[in-house]
Protein backbone atom coordinates (compact mmCIF):
# COMPACT_ATOMS: atom_id res chain seq x y z
CA UNK A 1 0.00 0.00 0.00
CA UNK A 2 1.35 3.39 -1.19
CA UNK A 3 1.68 6.13 1.53
CA UNK A 4 -0.81 7.99 -0.18
CA UNK A 5 -3.41 5.22 -0.39
CA UNK A 6 -2.97 5.36 3.61
CA UNK A 7 -3.22 9.20 3.92
CA UNK A 8 -6.32 9.46 2.29
CA UNK A 9 -8.06 6.90 4.70
CA UNK A 10 -7.61 9.26 7.17
CA UNK A 11 -8.42 12.38 6.62
CA UNK A 12 -10.52 13.36 10.00
CA UNK A 13 -9.30 16.82 10.79
CA UNK A 14 -8.88 17.61 14.34
CA UNK A 15 -11.49 19.57 15.31
CA UNK A 16 -12.16 22.36 18.23
CA UNK A 17 -14.67 22.18 21.42
CA UNK A 18 -14.10 22.48 24.69
CA UNK A 19 -14.85 19.54 26.15
CA UNK A 20 -12.22 16.55 25.46
CA UNK A 21 -12.68 12.80 25.73
CA UNK A 22 -9.34 12.84 27.74
CA UNK A 23 -6.43 15.20 28.37
CA UNK A 24 -3.00 15.47 30.10
CA UNK A 25 -1.69 18.48 31.29
CA UNK A 26 1.79 18.74 31.89
CA UNK A 27 2.47 15.10 33.07
CA UNK A 28 5.83 14.07 34.17
CA UNK A 29 6.86 10.50 35.59
CA UNK A 30 9.91 9.39 36.96
CA UNK A 31 10.56 5.70 37.42
CA UNK A 32 13.24 5.87 40.02
CA UNK A 33 15.62 8.45 39.06
CA UNK A 34 14.50 7.87 35.60
CA UNK A 35 12.49 10.45 33.91
CA UNK A 36 10.32 8.90 31.45
CA UNK A 37 7.61 11.69 30.52
CA UNK A 38 8.70 15.19 30.55
CA UNK A 39 5.49 17.53 30.75
CA UNK A 40 3.49 15.88 27.90
CA UNK A 41 0.44 18.02 27.16
CA UNK A 42 -2.11 16.36 25.13
CA UNK A 43 -6.15 16.49 23.86
CA UNK A 44 -7.54 13.65 22.55
CA UNK A 45 -11.62 13.81 21.39
CA UNK A 46 -14.19 11.75 21.59
CA UNK A 47 -14.69 8.91 19.50
CA UNK A 48 -11.16 9.40 17.58
CA UNK A 49 -9.04 6.72 17.02
CA UNK A 50 -4.82 8.46 18.58
CA UNK A 51 -1.94 5.94 17.38
CA UNK A 52 1.12 7.28 19.83
CA UNK A 53 4.18 6.16 17.66
CA UNK A 54 7.98 6.51 18.95
CA UNK A 55 11.47 4.47 19.26
CA UNK A 56 11.48 1.44 21.86
CA UNK A 57 11.95 3.68 24.93
CA UNK A 58 10.37 6.63 24.16
CA UNK A 59 7.65 6.79 26.62
CA UNK A 60 4.18 6.47 24.68
CA UNK A 61 3.20 2.95 26.47
CA UNK A 62 4.12 4.49 29.70
CA UNK A 63 2.12 7.35 28.29
CA UNK A 64 -0.75 5.09 27.66
CA UNK A 65 -0.80 3.50 30.91
CA UNK A 66 -1.63 6.70 32.75
CA UNK A 67 -4.90 6.74 31.62
CA UNK A 68 -6.26 3.53 33.79
CA UNK A 69 -3.27 3.83 36.26
CA UNK A 70 -1.59 0.39 35.37
CA UNK A 71 1.74 2.28 36.27
CA UNK A 72 0.45 2.50 39.52
CA UNK A 73 1.14 -1.48 39.53
CA UNK A 74 5.46 -0.42 39.72
CA UNK A 75 7.31 0.14 42.66
CA UNK A 76 8.91 3.81 42.69
CA UNK A 77 6.70 5.53 40.40
CA UNK A 78 6.19 9.22 40.46
CA UNK A 79 3.60 11.31 38.67
CA UNK A 80 3.20 14.84 38.30
CA UNK A 81 0.74 17.27 36.43
CA UNK A 82 -2.65 16.32 35.66
CA UNK A 83 -4.54 13.52 33.45
CA UNK A 84 -8.26 14.32 33.11
CA UNK A 85 -11.17 11.38 31.87
CA UNK A 86 -14.05 13.95 30.79
CA UNK A 87 -12.78 16.63 33.03
CA UNK A 88 -12.34 14.90 35.62
CA UNK A 89 -8.63 14.54 37.67
CA UNK A 90 -8.15 10.57 37.47
CA UNK A 91 -5.40 10.46 39.98
CA UNK A 92 -7.63 12.75 42.85
CA UNK A 93 -8.20 10.76 45.77
CA UNK A 94 -11.82 10.47 45.50
CA UNK A 95 -10.90 8.19 42.37
CA UNK A 96 -11.04 4.71 43.06
CA UNK A 97 -8.96 2.52 40.92
CA UNK A 98 -11.48 -0.21 40.31
CA UNK A 99 -13.84 2.44 39.20
CA UNK A 100 -11.75 4.20 36.66
CA UNK A 101 -10.81 1.05 34.95
CA UNK A 102 -14.30 -0.01 34.26
CA UNK A 103 -14.18 3.14 32.40
CA UNK A 104 -10.75 2.86 30.61
CA UNK A 105 -10.86 -0.50 29.04
CA UNK A 106 -7.03 -2.48 27.98
CA UNK A 107 -6.17 -4.69 25.23
CA UNK A 108 -2.24 -5.70 25.73
CA UNK A 109 0.29 -6.06 23.71
CA UNK A 110 0.34 -10.37 23.74
CA UNK A 111 -3.05 -11.59 23.88
CA UNK A 112 -3.66 -12.96 27.62
CA UNK A 113 -6.87 -14.94 27.93
CA UNK A 114 -7.45 -15.98 31.27
CA UNK A 115 -7.20 -19.36 31.41
CA UNK A 116 -11.52 -20.24 31.53
CA UNK A 117 -14.07 -21.00 28.77
CA UNK A 118 -14.36 -18.15 26.54
CA UNK A 119 -17.82 -17.46 27.64
CA UNK A 120 -16.27 -17.13 31.14
CA UNK A 121 -13.69 -14.53 29.53
CA UNK A 122 -16.21 -12.18 28.28
CA UNK A 123 -18.35 -12.05 31.32
CA UNK A 124 -15.26 -11.90 33.69
CA UNK A 125 -15.43 -7.87 33.87
CA UNK A 126 -19.18 -7.97 34.66
CA UNK A 127 -18.62 -10.73 37.58
CA UNK A 128 -15.58 -9.14 39.11
CA UNK A 129 -17.96 -5.67 38.96
CA UNK A 130 -21.00 -8.16 40.90
CA UNK A 131 -23.17 -8.30 38.20
CA UNK A 132 -24.80 -11.93 38.91
CA UNK A 133 -28.27 -11.85 36.36
CA UNK A 134 -27.32 -14.43 34.44
CA UNK A 135 -29.69 -13.53 30.84
CA UNK A 136 -27.91 -10.16 31.04
CA UNK A 137 -24.38 -11.66 31.45
CA UNK A 138 -25.56 -13.93 28.19
CA UNK A 139 -26.60 -10.90 26.11
CA UNK A 140 -23.73 -8.61 27.32
CA UNK A 141 -21.52 -11.63 26.40
CA UNK A 142 -22.79 -12.65 22.69
CA UNK A 143 -23.03 -8.26 22.27
CA UNK A 144 -19.27 -7.93 22.84
CA UNK A 145 -18.05 -11.04 20.80
CA UNK A 146 -20.38 -9.67 17.88
CA UNK A 147 -18.40 -6.23 18.53
CA UNK A 148 -15.43 -7.79 18.68
CA UNK A 149 -16.32 -9.94 15.47
CA UNK A 150 -15.93 -13.21 17.05
CA UNK A 151 -19.44 -14.21 17.72
CA UNK A 152 -19.44 -16.81 14.48
CA UNK A 153 -15.88 -18.72 14.66
CA UNK A 154 -16.92 -19.53 18.63
CA UNK A 155 -20.26 -19.29 19.29
CA UNK A 156 -20.49 -23.39 19.12
CA UNK A 157 -17.63 -23.19 21.69
CA UNK A 158 -18.22 -20.69 24.02
CA UNK A 159 -17.52 -23.38 27.13
CA UNK A 160 -14.60 -24.51 25.18
CA UNK A 161 -10.96 -23.15 26.53
CA UNK A 162 -9.83 -19.49 25.65
CA UNK A 163 -6.70 -21.38 25.08
CA UNK A 164 -7.53 -23.49 22.40
CA UNK A 165 -8.26 -20.17 20.19
CA UNK A 166 -5.59 -18.90 17.78
CA UNK A 167 -3.63 -16.22 18.63
CA UNK A 168 -5.74 -13.66 16.61
CA UNK A 169 -8.81 -15.19 17.59
CA UNK A 170 -7.68 -14.98 21.51
CA UNK A 171 -6.49 -11.10 21.14
CA UNK A 172 -10.22 -10.32 19.74
CA UNK A 173 -11.51 -12.51 22.66
CA UNK A 174 -9.28 -10.04 24.47
CA UNK A 175 -11.32 -7.09 22.86
CA UNK A 176 -14.43 -8.71 23.42
CA UNK A 177 -13.55 -9.01 27.13
CA UNK A 178 -12.41 -5.13 27.30
CA UNK A 179 -16.18 -4.18 25.97
CA UNK A 180 -18.24 -6.01 27.95
CA UNK A 181 -17.92 -3.91 30.55
CA UNK A 182 -19.09 -0.94 28.04
CA UNK A 183 -16.22 1.62 29.05
CA UNK A 184 -15.75 4.69 26.82
CA UNK A 185 -12.07 4.47 26.40
CA UNK A 186 -10.06 1.65 25.13
CA UNK A 187 -6.22 1.80 25.43
CA UNK A 188 -4.27 -0.46 23.17
CA UNK A 189 -0.89 -1.33 23.50
CA UNK A 190 0.34 -2.76 20.37
CA UNK A 191 -2.47 -5.09 19.82
CA UNK A 192 -1.72 -6.36 16.49
CA UNK A 193 2.09 -6.58 17.52
CA UNK A 194 2.24 -10.16 17.96
CA UNK A 195 -0.10 -11.56 15.10
CA UNK A 196 0.00 -12.60 11.88
CA UNK A 197 -0.81 -10.05 8.92
CA UNK A 198 -4.36 -11.27 8.43
CA UNK A 199 -5.00 -11.01 12.37
CA UNK A 200 -3.45 -8.10 12.01
CA UNK A 201 -5.63 -6.40 9.40
CA UNK A 202 -9.03 -8.41 11.39
CA UNK A 203 -7.94 -6.04 14.24
CA UNK A 204 -7.45 -3.03 12.43
CA UNK A 205 -10.92 -3.24 10.65
CA UNK A 206 -12.27 -3.77 14.00
CA UNK A 207 -10.50 -1.04 15.28
CA UNK A 208 -12.20 1.37 12.66
CA UNK A 209 -15.40 -0.02 13.25
CA UNK A 210 -15.08 0.85 17.25
CA UNK A 211 -14.29 3.98 16.78
CA UNK A 212 -18.21 5.18 16.49
CA UNK A 213 -18.65 4.05 20.32
CA UNK A 214 -15.08 4.36 21.80
CA UNK A 215 -12.54 6.53 22.21
CA UNK A 216 -9.23 4.82 21.08
CA UNK A 217 -5.80 5.59 22.05
CA UNK A 218 -3.04 2.51 20.13
CA UNK A 219 0.61 2.38 20.81
CA UNK A 220 2.07 1.08 17.53
CA UNK A 221 5.15 0.53 15.85
CA UNK A 222 4.04 0.02 12.84
CA UNK A 223 3.93 2.96 10.60
CA UNK A 224 1.11 1.75 8.22
CA UNK A 225 -0.49 0.97 10.94
CA UNK A 226 -0.96 4.13 12.37
CA UNK A 227 -1.84 5.87 9.05
CA UNK A 228 -4.72 3.38 8.21
CA UNK A 229 -6.04 3.84 11.48
CA UNK A 230 -5.53 6.72 13.29
CA UNK A 231 -7.40 10.37 13.15
CA UNK A 232 -4.46 11.80 15.15
CA UNK A 233 -0.98 10.86 15.36
CA UNK A 234 1.42 11.39 18.27
CA UNK A 235 5.06 11.22 18.28
CA UNK A 236 6.87 10.70 21.32
CA UNK A 237 11.04 10.65 21.30
CA UNK A 238 13.08 10.52 24.31
CA UNK A 239 9.95 10.75 26.62
CA UNK A 240 8.83 14.35 25.12
CA UNK A 241 5.90 14.86 22.96
CA UNK A 242 7.71 16.00 19.72
CA UNK A 243 4.30 16.76 17.75
CA UNK A 244 0.87 15.80 17.53
CA UNK A 245 -1.46 16.46 14.52
CA UNK A 246 -3.78 14.79 12.12
CA UNK A 247 -2.40 11.65 10.85
CA UNK A 248 -2.30 13.22 7.34
CA UNK A 249 -0.49 15.82 8.41
CA UNK A 250 2.33 14.29 10.48
CA UNK A 251 2.73 11.82 7.75
CA UNK A 252 2.89 14.45 4.91
CA UNK A 253 3.99 17.56 6.19
CA UNK A 254 5.71 17.33 10.00
CA UNK A 255 6.80 20.25 11.43
CA UNK A 256 9.64 18.48 13.73
CA UNK A 257 12.32 17.41 11.56
CA UNK A 258 12.58 14.47 14.28
CA UNK A 259 8.81 13.51 13.27
CA UNK A 260 10.36 13.50 9.49
CA UNK A 261 13.20 11.44 10.25
CA UNK A 262 11.06 8.80 12.41
CA UNK A 263 8.48 8.41 9.61
CA UNK A 264 10.68 8.15 7.11
CA UNK A 265 12.92 5.70 8.22
CA UNK A 266 16.07 7.77 9.50
CA UNK A 267 15.95 6.39 13.09
CA UNK A 268 14.18 4.27 14.89
CA UNK B 1 37.02 -27.41 14.22
CA UNK B 2 39.28 -30.49 13.31
CA UNK B 3 38.00 -33.87 12.99
CA UNK B 4 40.03 -34.45 16.67
CA UNK B 5 38.27 -31.49 18.30
CA UNK B 6 34.58 -33.27 17.05
CA UNK B 7 35.42 -36.80 18.13
CA UNK B 8 36.42 -35.27 21.63
CA UNK B 9 33.27 -33.13 22.35
CA UNK B 10 31.23 -35.87 21.37
CA UNK B 11 32.94 -38.10 23.90
CA UNK B 12 32.70 -35.71 26.66
CA UNK B 13 28.87 -35.63 25.89
CA UNK B 14 29.27 -39.34 25.94
CA UNK B 15 30.78 -39.25 29.43
CA UNK B 16 28.72 -37.14 31.11
CA UNK B 17 25.73 -38.34 30.04
CA UNK B 18 26.83 -41.53 31.43
CA UNK B 19 27.77 -40.64 34.85
CA UNK B 20 24.47 -38.59 35.02
CA UNK B 21 22.68 -41.58 33.96
CA UNK B 22 24.56 -43.99 36.43
CA UNK B 23 24.37 -41.73 39.45
CA UNK B 24 20.20 -41.17 38.80
CA UNK B 25 19.99 -45.25 38.38
CA UNK B 26 22.07 -45.49 41.54
CA UNK B 27 19.48 -43.51 43.44
CA UNK B 28 16.69 -45.03 42.32
CA UNK B 29 18.15 -48.02 43.10
CA UNK B 30 18.72 -47.32 46.90
CA UNK B 31 15.19 -46.04 47.06
CA UNK B 32 13.71 -49.42 45.94
CA UNK B 33 15.57 -51.38 47.55
CA UNK B 34 15.04 -49.71 50.85
CA UNK B 35 11.27 -50.15 49.62
CA UNK B 36 11.65 -53.85 48.37
CA UNK B 37 13.66 -54.70 51.80
CA UNK B 38 10.60 -53.68 53.76
CA UNK B 39 8.10 -54.83 51.69
CA UNK B 40 9.91 -57.93 51.70
CA UNK B 41 10.38 -58.36 55.79
CA UNK B 42 7.03 -56.54 56.90
CA UNK B 43 4.04 -57.33 53.79
CA UNK B 44 3.92 -60.63 55.53
CA UNK B 45 2.14 -59.84 58.65
CA UNK B 46 0.01 -57.24 56.81
CA UNK B 47 -3.30 -58.61 56.50
CA UNK B 48 -7.39 -57.24 57.05
CA UNK B 49 -6.59 -58.07 61.06
CA UNK B 50 -3.56 -56.20 61.13
CA UNK B 51 -4.64 -52.78 60.28
CA UNK B 52 -8.13 -53.38 62.08
CA UNK B 53 -7.09 -54.73 64.96
CA UNK B 54 -5.93 -53.59 68.96
CA UNK B 55 -2.27 -54.61 69.87
CA UNK B 56 -2.35 -57.50 71.67
CA UNK B 57 0.33 -59.49 73.92
CA UNK B 58 2.71 -56.60 74.78
CA UNK B 59 2.56 -55.36 70.89
CA UNK B 60 3.70 -58.44 69.58
CA UNK B 61 0.86 -59.83 68.35
CA UNK B 62 -2.91 -58.14 67.06
CA UNK B 63 -2.90 -55.17 64.86
CA UNK B 64 -1.94 -51.86 64.86
CA UNK B 65 -5.77 -49.72 64.00
CA UNK B 66 -5.33 -47.34 66.71
CA UNK B 67 -2.11 -46.21 65.38
CA UNK B 68 -3.09 -45.70 61.97
CA UNK B 69 -6.48 -43.74 63.14
CA UNK B 70 -4.28 -41.69 65.56
CA UNK B 71 -1.69 -40.67 62.00
CA UNK B 72 -4.38 -40.14 60.10
CA UNK B 73 -5.71 -37.89 63.10
CA UNK B 74 -2.64 -35.92 62.97
CA UNK B 75 -2.40 -35.58 59.72
CA UNK B 76 -5.74 -34.20 59.45
CA UNK B 77 -5.58 -32.06 62.51
CA UNK B 78 -2.10 -30.50 61.14
CA UNK B 79 -3.16 -29.86 58.12
CA UNK B 80 -6.69 -27.96 58.68
CA UNK B 81 -4.00 -26.08 61.13
CA UNK B 82 -1.51 -25.52 58.38
CA UNK B 83 -2.68 -25.44 55.00
CA UNK B 84 -4.59 -22.44 55.52
CA UNK B 85 -2.43 -20.63 56.92
CA UNK B 86 0.28 -21.32 54.89
CA UNK B 87 -1.47 -20.42 51.84
CA UNK B 88 -2.44 -17.14 53.09
CA UNK B 89 1.24 -16.50 54.21
CA UNK B 90 2.33 -17.28 50.66
CA UNK B 91 -0.35 -15.34 49.49
CA UNK B 92 0.86 -12.14 51.26
CA UNK B 93 4.37 -12.68 50.69
CA UNK B 94 4.09 -12.89 47.14
CA UNK B 95 1.29 -10.70 46.34
CA UNK B 96 1.12 -8.16 48.95
CA UNK B 97 4.81 -6.73 50.11
CA UNK B 98 6.85 -5.26 47.47
CA UNK B 99 10.77 -6.81 46.79
CA UNK B 100 12.23 -5.01 49.71
CA UNK B 101 14.06 -6.04 52.65
CA UNK B 102 11.04 -7.06 54.84
CA UNK B 103 9.88 -9.48 52.16
CA UNK B 104 13.51 -10.89 52.43
CA UNK B 105 13.44 -10.65 55.93
CA UNK B 106 10.14 -13.02 56.04
CA UNK B 107 11.51 -15.26 53.31
CA UNK B 108 14.79 -15.99 55.60
CA UNK B 109 13.03 -16.43 58.65
CA UNK B 110 10.70 -18.89 57.03
CA UNK B 111 13.73 -20.67 55.11
CA UNK B 112 15.13 -20.78 58.97
CA UNK B 113 11.93 -22.31 60.30
CA UNK B 114 12.48 -24.95 57.65
CA UNK B 115 15.50 -25.77 59.07
CA UNK B 116 14.82 -25.92 62.84
CA UNK B 117 15.53 -29.51 64.00
CA UNK B 118 12.12 -31.65 64.24
CA UNK B 119 12.90 -32.19 68.10
CA UNK B 120 12.97 -28.67 69.01
CA UNK B 121 9.50 -28.37 67.50
CA UNK B 122 8.39 -31.35 69.89
CA UNK B 123 9.86 -28.85 72.56
CA UNK B 124 8.40 -26.11 71.93
CA UNK B 125 5.08 -27.68 71.10
CA UNK B 126 5.47 -29.23 74.65
CA UNK B 127 6.46 -26.15 76.09
CA UNK B 128 3.94 -23.59 74.41
CA UNK B 129 0.59 -26.08 73.22
CA UNK B 130 0.88 -28.95 76.35
CA UNK B 131 1.98 -26.83 79.57
CA UNK B 132 1.62 -22.98 78.80
CA UNK B 133 -1.77 -23.55 76.97
CA UNK B 134 -2.82 -26.44 78.97
CA UNK B 135 -3.86 -28.69 75.83
CA UNK B 136 -1.91 -31.78 77.90
CA UNK B 137 -0.72 -34.54 75.46
CA UNK B 138 -3.88 -34.50 73.03
CA UNK B 139 -4.43 -34.65 69.15
CA UNK B 140 -5.01 -30.90 69.64
CA UNK B 141 -1.18 -30.42 70.88
CA UNK B 142 0.18 -32.71 68.35
CA UNK B 143 -1.24 -31.34 65.37
CA UNK B 144 -0.42 -27.62 66.09
CA UNK B 145 3.34 -28.41 66.55
CA UNK B 146 3.10 -30.59 63.10
CA UNK B 147 1.67 -28.07 61.77
CA UNK B 148 4.59 -25.73 62.39
CA UNK B 149 6.75 -28.16 61.01
CA UNK B 150 4.99 -28.41 58.12
CA UNK B 151 4.28 -24.37 57.62
CA UNK B 152 7.22 -23.21 55.59
CA UNK B 153 6.54 -26.15 53.08
CA UNK B 154 3.55 -24.88 52.49
CA UNK B 155 4.33 -21.04 52.79
CA UNK B 156 7.45 -21.48 49.94
CA UNK B 157 5.50 -23.83 47.67
CA UNK B 158 2.68 -21.59 47.63
CA UNK B 159 4.81 -18.35 47.22
CA UNK B 160 6.78 -20.38 44.03
CA UNK B 161 3.57 -21.62 42.91
CA UNK B 162 2.06 -17.69 42.61
CA UNK B 163 5.15 -16.56 41.19
CA UNK B 164 5.32 -18.51 38.22
CA UNK B 165 1.71 -16.81 37.20
CA UNK B 166 2.49 -14.66 34.40
CA UNK B 167 1.65 -11.44 35.35
CA UNK B 168 -0.26 -10.47 32.19
CA UNK B 169 -3.27 -12.52 34.11
CA UNK B 170 -3.15 -10.04 37.20
CA UNK B 171 -2.54 -7.01 34.46
CA UNK B 172 -5.71 -8.74 32.59
CA UNK B 173 -7.85 -8.78 35.51
CA UNK B 174 -7.10 -5.74 37.14
CA UNK B 175 -7.21 -3.78 34.28
CA UNK B 176 -11.07 -5.00 33.87
CA UNK B 177 -11.47 -2.83 37.17
CA UNK B 178 -11.23 -6.11 39.19
CA UNK B 179 -9.50 -5.44 42.66
CA UNK B 180 -6.15 -7.31 44.02
CA UNK B 181 -8.58 -9.62 45.87
CA UNK B 182 -10.74 -10.31 43.54
CA UNK B 183 -7.52 -10.59 41.12
CA UNK B 184 -6.26 -13.75 43.49
CA UNK B 185 -9.43 -15.54 44.14
CA UNK B 186 -10.52 -15.66 40.68
CA UNK B 187 -7.15 -15.89 38.42
CA UNK B 188 -4.31 -16.00 40.47
CA UNK B 189 -4.65 -18.45 43.09
CA UNK B 190 -6.96 -20.88 40.61
CA UNK B 191 -3.53 -20.74 38.06
CA UNK B 192 -1.36 -21.64 41.30
CA UNK B 193 -3.83 -24.51 42.67
CA UNK B 194 -2.26 -27.57 40.87
CA UNK B 195 1.98 -26.47 42.28
CA UNK B 196 0.09 -25.25 45.80
CA UNK B 197 -0.89 -29.03 46.03
CA UNK B 198 2.18 -30.05 45.59
CA UNK B 199 3.17 -28.52 48.59
CA UNK B 200 0.25 -30.36 50.86
CA UNK B 201 1.62 -33.36 49.52
CA UNK B 202 5.10 -32.60 50.13
CA UNK B 203 4.00 -31.36 53.59
CA UNK B 204 1.61 -34.82 54.57
CA UNK B 205 4.82 -36.80 53.84
CA UNK B 206 6.65 -34.79 56.14
CA UNK B 207 4.15 -34.73 58.81
CA UNK B 208 3.27 -38.37 58.53
CA UNK B 209 6.63 -39.92 59.28
CA UNK B 210 7.81 -37.46 61.89
CA UNK B 211 8.30 -38.63 65.54
CA UNK B 212 10.14 -36.10 67.19
CA UNK B 213 7.32 -33.52 67.25
CA UNK B 214 4.55 -36.28 68.29
CA UNK B 215 6.93 -37.87 71.20
CA UNK B 216 6.20 -34.88 74.21
CA UNK B 217 2.75 -33.66 72.68
CA UNK B 218 0.46 -36.38 71.39
CA UNK B 219 1.88 -40.13 71.02
CA UNK B 220 1.27 -42.37 73.27
CA UNK B 221 2.91 -45.68 74.68
CA UNK B 222 0.22 -48.62 74.42
CA UNK B 223 -3.63 -46.91 74.21
CA UNK B 224 -5.61 -49.78 72.91
CA UNK B 225 -8.54 -47.44 72.36
CA UNK B 226 -9.73 -45.05 69.91
CA UNK B 227 -9.69 -41.02 70.55
CA UNK B 228 -12.74 -39.72 71.52
CA UNK B 229 -11.90 -36.01 71.01
CA UNK B 230 -9.26 -33.62 69.74
CA UNK B 231 -8.00 -33.74 73.89
CA UNK B 232 -7.13 -37.29 73.93
CA UNK B 233 -3.94 -39.20 73.38
CA UNK B 234 -3.44 -41.19 70.11
CA UNK B 235 -1.08 -43.63 69.16
CA UNK B 236 1.02 -42.87 66.06
CA UNK B 237 2.63 -45.00 63.08
CA UNK B 238 5.98 -43.25 63.20
CA UNK B 239 6.09 -43.66 67.25
CA UNK B 240 4.89 -47.48 67.24
CA UNK B 241 7.44 -48.52 65.31
CA UNK B 242 9.96 -46.54 67.14
CA UNK B 243 8.41 -48.19 70.30
CA UNK B 244 8.41 -51.72 69.55
CA UNK B 245 11.82 -51.43 67.69
CA UNK B 246 13.47 -49.83 71.15
CA UNK B 247 11.80 -50.32 74.12
CA UNK B 248 8.76 -52.95 73.66
CA UNK B 249 8.21 -55.52 75.85
CA UNK B 250 10.04 -58.42 73.53
CA UNK B 251 11.78 -56.76 70.60
CA UNK B 252 12.51 -60.13 69.34
CA UNK B 253 8.98 -60.80 68.33
CA UNK B 254 7.90 -58.11 67.63
CA UNK B 255 10.36 -57.56 64.74
CA UNK B 256 7.44 -58.25 62.28
CA UNK B 257 4.95 -56.24 63.14
CA UNK B 258 7.45 -53.19 63.21
CA UNK B 259 8.06 -54.01 59.25
CA UNK B 260 4.67 -54.32 58.85
CA UNK B 261 4.08 -50.65 60.75
CA UNK B 262 6.74 -49.23 58.25
CA UNK B 263 4.83 -51.06 55.33
CA UNK B 264 1.91 -49.83 56.38
CA UNK B 265 2.62 -46.05 56.99
CA UNK B 266 4.42 -46.23 53.50
CA UNK B 267 1.41 -47.34 51.83
CA UNK B 268 -0.65 -44.22 53.81
CA UNK B 269 1.20 -41.70 52.48
CA UNK B 270 1.51 -43.21 49.15
CA UNK B 271 -2.25 -43.38 48.79
CA UNK B 272 -2.39 -39.69 50.22
CA UNK B 273 0.14 -38.96 47.43
CA UNK B 274 -1.74 -40.73 44.47
CA UNK B 275 -4.90 -38.55 45.62
CA UNK B 276 -3.25 -35.24 45.61
CA UNK B 277 -1.41 -36.07 42.63
CA UNK B 278 -5.20 -36.99 40.65
CA UNK B 279 -6.15 -33.51 42.24
CA UNK B 280 -3.44 -31.94 40.80
CA UNK B 281 -4.23 -33.02 37.38
CA UNK B 282 -7.45 -32.69 37.28
CA UNK B 283 -6.94 -28.76 38.37
CA UNK B 284 -4.18 -28.37 35.73
CA UNK B 285 -6.64 -29.66 33.70
CA UNK B 286 -9.32 -27.02 34.33
CA UNK B 287 -6.54 -24.33 34.48
CA UNK B 288 -4.94 -24.85 31.62
CA UNK B 289 -2.44 -22.23 30.77
CA UNK B 290 -1.35 -22.70 27.14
Amino acid sequence: MLLEDILAKSTKPIKHSNMFKIESKDVHLHYGTFHALKGINMSIEKNTVTALIGPSGCGKSTFLRLFNRMNDLIDDVKIEGQCLLDGKDIYSKEVKIDDLRKRVGMVFQKPNPFPKTIFENVAYGLRVNSITHKSFIEERVERSLKQAALWDEVKDKLKKSAMALSGGQQQRLCIARALAIEPSVILMDEPASALDPISTAKIEELIYELKSEFTIIIVTHNMQQAGRISDTTAFFYLGELVEIDSTKKIFTNPNDTRTQNYITGRFG
Amino acid sequence: MTLFEISRKRLAENIAFWIFRLLSLGVMGILFSILGFILYKGIDVVNWDFITKMPEDGMTKGGIYPAIVGTLCLITGSMIFAFPIGVMSGIYINEYTKDSWYRRFVQLMTANLAGIPSIVFGLFGMALFVNKLGFGDSILAGSLTLGLLALPVIIRTTEEALKSVDDSYRHASLALGATKLQTIHRVTLPVALPNIITGFILSIGRVSGETAPILFTVAAYFLPKLPSSIHDQVMALPYHLYVISTSGTNIKDSRAMAYGTAVVLILIVLILNLIANAVRRYLGKKYKTN
